[in-house]
């Protein structure tokens, strides 16, 4: 009764709004739950869709009880772009790994010159021993689609969640996916899969 | 077997009241509540339900449908009870007779609010039941159990969900069965039960005295209450998610789960507390139930570490565990230093730019309003000065110039959604008391901020009919409102001049500024504004528009300043650049 339960496996995904992010949570949620996990996913979307930062915190194992991961628990990492990425890298465990989307949205406090750009930003990010970085874009344009590479990143991201088989996600995206745009968000997700 | 789905509280007390057999639900939007009457807005052919201009409106609506003897659900952000406390304030007395559910969505650590604000106090200040889930099953269990419970104890009761639960998901088993719907309790003609005349509600206030006597006893039976037993000489008392907190972070601690939390079960807090010597309790935000607990004669810890304002999560409640058990709380890293902020911004395009940039120019004093517009407060638009809450824009106009505040350049700024909501009656009063005030109504025909909800502007509404798109004009016609405009958002010399002269006029007048909410309507794609970067002399005056799609370009030959250039993937045309460009820089193409 007493006895504390395995922590559960947490994973933060950053980003900004129009990004997708909230479909890639819904994924990683969704294939948690068919992999037979409990399973708890917290977004705050105050006012993303006008250009803010987006977070959102997944937890999944045995049992989850807070759906806010403590700060230094996050496992892995998710970030849609690189200054998201530094931005909340403080967050990981140490030893925590990084899955970032190799591009960068300029802030609009940088773009109209109000703020100095972040210095060193590839060169900070490379400094984290558990980083992968993903041309995610990229992949998404090869596979026939930009709008899918928030589901690349999830095909990387399944590579480093080993506690979640394959057909859970197959199951998630079908689940989640609108039947029109399944094919090209499989391929996606597969060449995600194999960038890693 | 029924199976599991992931759904979060807000899709579970949607769920839940279609499976209670609630029949109608009216609600007015408010982040974190809004998705609660979205995800209603599916089940449309059983629930007859509607976006009601306001949380006041929403509130009696639900209260007639519960007099007529059927189940009704409300939902609103913790700011909007307070806009509908005066219908719930009586109608607590005279009581429920069809089950009456209503959402409090609070918003701890003011994720997308004004204010912070524990809507608990004003439960108990009603005497409602109130409920407490702290994941979606709960938020499931707890609704179909308040439709029960308010429909037994003629109660109003009253789930306090916060942000934090409203916009987490989690498994939730809905159990077998599918939608029942409770025959109609007979309606009946009792004034001496519905109407609160002094004579009548002498009684009723006897008898809510009764009630309340019931529903303590009830709270110590019921389920949602309970104690987990642990070991050590500290016990914790918990309710909402905040007990999930407690669990993670305290697993070996006997805990007391709080989820029935007015009335609070204080016998059985009692008894949980006899064997302990320490009494923590840990709730969000007011020491709602620590004051209860308190004033019950048991002894609750005043801790050093702050749990009673913003969001409470597992690394503050680390602290306490230092504090109280002296378990070394993990060292926090640093964030990384020199990340460039991403504060929200209005859309490129977006309709409100236009005024905000005059009225900058113009150096007007502007009250405020809430909405996507109040993003004009920022740099380099910085044209807001005020905002308290939804409608308060014209009644501060109002109050200023009584005041006889020194710039005579005072407009009031709100949205359409905004004007019907809380607006109409603040401009009637200008009119009615000649008070020469110039109000703005930026309508883009739908509640932009909360997610793109229908409102009386909009010509529809959530049960997908067509309805009269009232025109704010024709409303202030009828007002007789001395001054009426309707200007293009995207004409800047026109706007200038119509407001020039308001704010000149001295007498009550009204700028409608027409048009549409870019994001909602996909504009884009059709055309795009470009810069000619040998005409550009990196002025910086397009800058001041504040448009995300305009973006610093090459360097000016002073080798100091940069010229502007346009994003293309982000520019929807606007033309608001070209018009503010001196030197003729700025074009627009038609893409297709
Ligand atoms: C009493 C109250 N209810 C609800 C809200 C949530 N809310 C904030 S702004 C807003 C509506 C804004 O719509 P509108 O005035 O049309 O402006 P827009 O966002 O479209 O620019 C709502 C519902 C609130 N802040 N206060
Ligand atoms: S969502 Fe609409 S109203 Fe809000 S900032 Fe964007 S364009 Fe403007
Ligand atoms: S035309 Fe100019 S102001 Fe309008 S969206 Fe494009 S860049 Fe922004």
């Amino acid at each position: 009764m007493t006895t504390t339960p395995p922590s559960p496996c947490s994973i933060t995904l950053v980003g900004v709004g129009g990004q997708g992010t909230i479909l890639t949570s819904d994924l990683l949620a969704l294939a948690a739950m068919h992999a037979g996990f409990d399973v708890k996913k917290s977004e705050i979307h105050g006012m993303s869709q006008r250009g803010g930062s987006v977070v959102s915190q997944v937890r999944y194992g045995e049992r989850v009880r807070s759906p806010i991961i403590p700060e230094g628990a996050t496992d892995v990492l998710v970030a849609f772009e690189r200054n998201e990425a530094l931005r909340f890298a403080h967050l990981l465990k140490p030893g925590g790994l990084l899955l970032v989307n190799d591009t960068e949205r300029i802030p609009v406090t940088v773009s109209s010159g109000a703020q100095p750009p972040a210095e060193r930003l590839s060169e900070r990010l490379a400094a984290y021993p558990g980083l992968h970085l993903v041309p995610a874009d990229r992949i998404a344009a090869e596979v026939g689609n930009v709008r899918t590479a928030n589901v690349v990143l999830v095909g990387a991201l399944s590579k480093l969640l080993d506690a979640i088989p394959d057909d859970a996600w197959q199951s998630a995206l079908r689940q989640r996916v609108p039947a029109k745009f399944l094919d090209v968000n499989l391929s996606a997700f597969s060449a995600g899969r194999a960038a890693l | 077997m029924s199976q599991k789905l992931l759904l979060s509280a807000n899709e579970a007390i949607a769920r839940a009241a279609w499976r209670a057999g609630c029949s109608v639900a009216a609600a007015y939007p408010g982040t974190p509540s809004t998705e609660i009457m979205e995800n209603i807005g599916k089940y449309k052919g059983e629930i007859n339900c509607e976006w009601s201009v306001n949380e006041k409106v929403a509130m009696e609506v639900v209260i007639g449908a519960s007099l007529a003897g059927v189940r009704a659900l409300t939902a609103m952000k913790h700011v909007g009870l307070n806009v509908a406390m005066d219908p719930l304030m009586t109608f607590t007395n005279i009581g429920a007779i069809g089950g009456l559910v209503i959402v409090t969505a609070d918003d701890p650590s003011m994720h997308s609010s004004q204010n912070e604000q524990d809507n608990r106090a004003l439960a108990k200040f009603a005497r409602c039941l109130l409920l407490e889930p702290s994941d979606s099953q709960e938020a499931y269990d707890m609704t179909l159990a308040a439709f029960e419970l308010s429909e037994k104890y003629q109660v109003p009761a009253i789930l306090r969900i916060t942000t934090r639960t409203a916009h987490t998901s989690t498994l939730v088993d809905p159990g077998e069965g599918t939608r029942t719907v409770p025959p109609a309790i007979p309606y009946v003609k009792n004034p001496a039960r519905n109407i609160p005349i002094p004579a009548f509600a002498r009684g009723m206030r006897y008898k809510v005295e009764e009630r309340t006597k019931a529903l303590r006893a009830l709270s110590e039976e019921s389920p949602f209450n309970r104690a987990e037993p642990g070991t050590g000489d500290l016990g914790i008392v918990a309710s909402g998610v905040a007990y999930q907190y407690v669990r993670e972070v305290f697993p070996e601690v006997p805990v007391f789960k709080v989820g029935l939390s007015y009335p609070p079960p204080l016998d059985a807090i009692r008894a949980f507390a006899a064997p302990l010597k320490r009494l923590v309790v840990v709730e969000e935000c007011d020491p709602v139930l620590a004051d209860q607990i308190r004033a019950a004669g048991i002894p609750v810890l005043e801790t050093a570490t702050e749990l009673h304002m913003m969001e409470l999560n597992p690394t503050r409640l680390a602290a306490l565990r230092a504090e109280l058990l002296g378990t070394p709380a993990p060292a926090a890293a640093e964030p990384e230093a020199g990340i460039p902020p991403r504060p929200p911004v209005l859309c490129a395009g977006c309709s409100h730019r236009g005024p905000f940039y005059v009225l900058g120019k113009l150096k007007a004093t502007v009250t405020g309003d809430i909405g996507c517009y109040t993003l004009g407060l920022s740099p380099p638009l910085s044209a807001m000065d005020t905002t308290v809450c939804m409608g308060a824009a014209i009644g501060n106009a109002i109050g200023m110039k009584k005041a006889n505040l020194p710039n005579p350049r005072l407009a009031a700024v709100m949205g359409d959604s905004t004007f019907f909501h809380s607006g109409m009656t603040g401009l009637l009063d200008a009119v009615y008391n000649k008070t020469p005030i110039t109000l703005l109504v930026l309508d883009n025909r739908i509640t932009a901020m909360t997610g793109h909800q229908p409102n009386p502007g909009s010509g529809r509404t959530i049960l997908g009919i067509d309805s009269p798109a009232v025109r704010i004009a024709d409303i202030a016609k009828a007002f007789g409102v001395p001054r009426i405009h309707e200007v293009d958002p995207y004409d800047l010399a026109t706007l200038e001049n119509t407001l020039k002269e308001c704010l000149e006029s001295g007498e009550t007048s009204l700028v409608v500024v027409r048009g549409p909410c870019v994001l909602n309507e996909k504009i884009g794609g059709q055309r795009i504004s470009v810069v000619d970067a040998e005409k550009c002399r990196a002025c910086g005056a397009c800058f001041r528009l504040g448009c995300p799609a305009i973006v610093r370009g090459e360097t000016a030959p002073d080798g100091k300043r940069t010229k502007s250039a346009i994003d293309p993937q982000a520019c929807i045309g606007c033309t608001l650049c070209n018009q503010v460009c001196p030197f003729g820089a700025i074009t627009t193409k038609n893409l297709r």
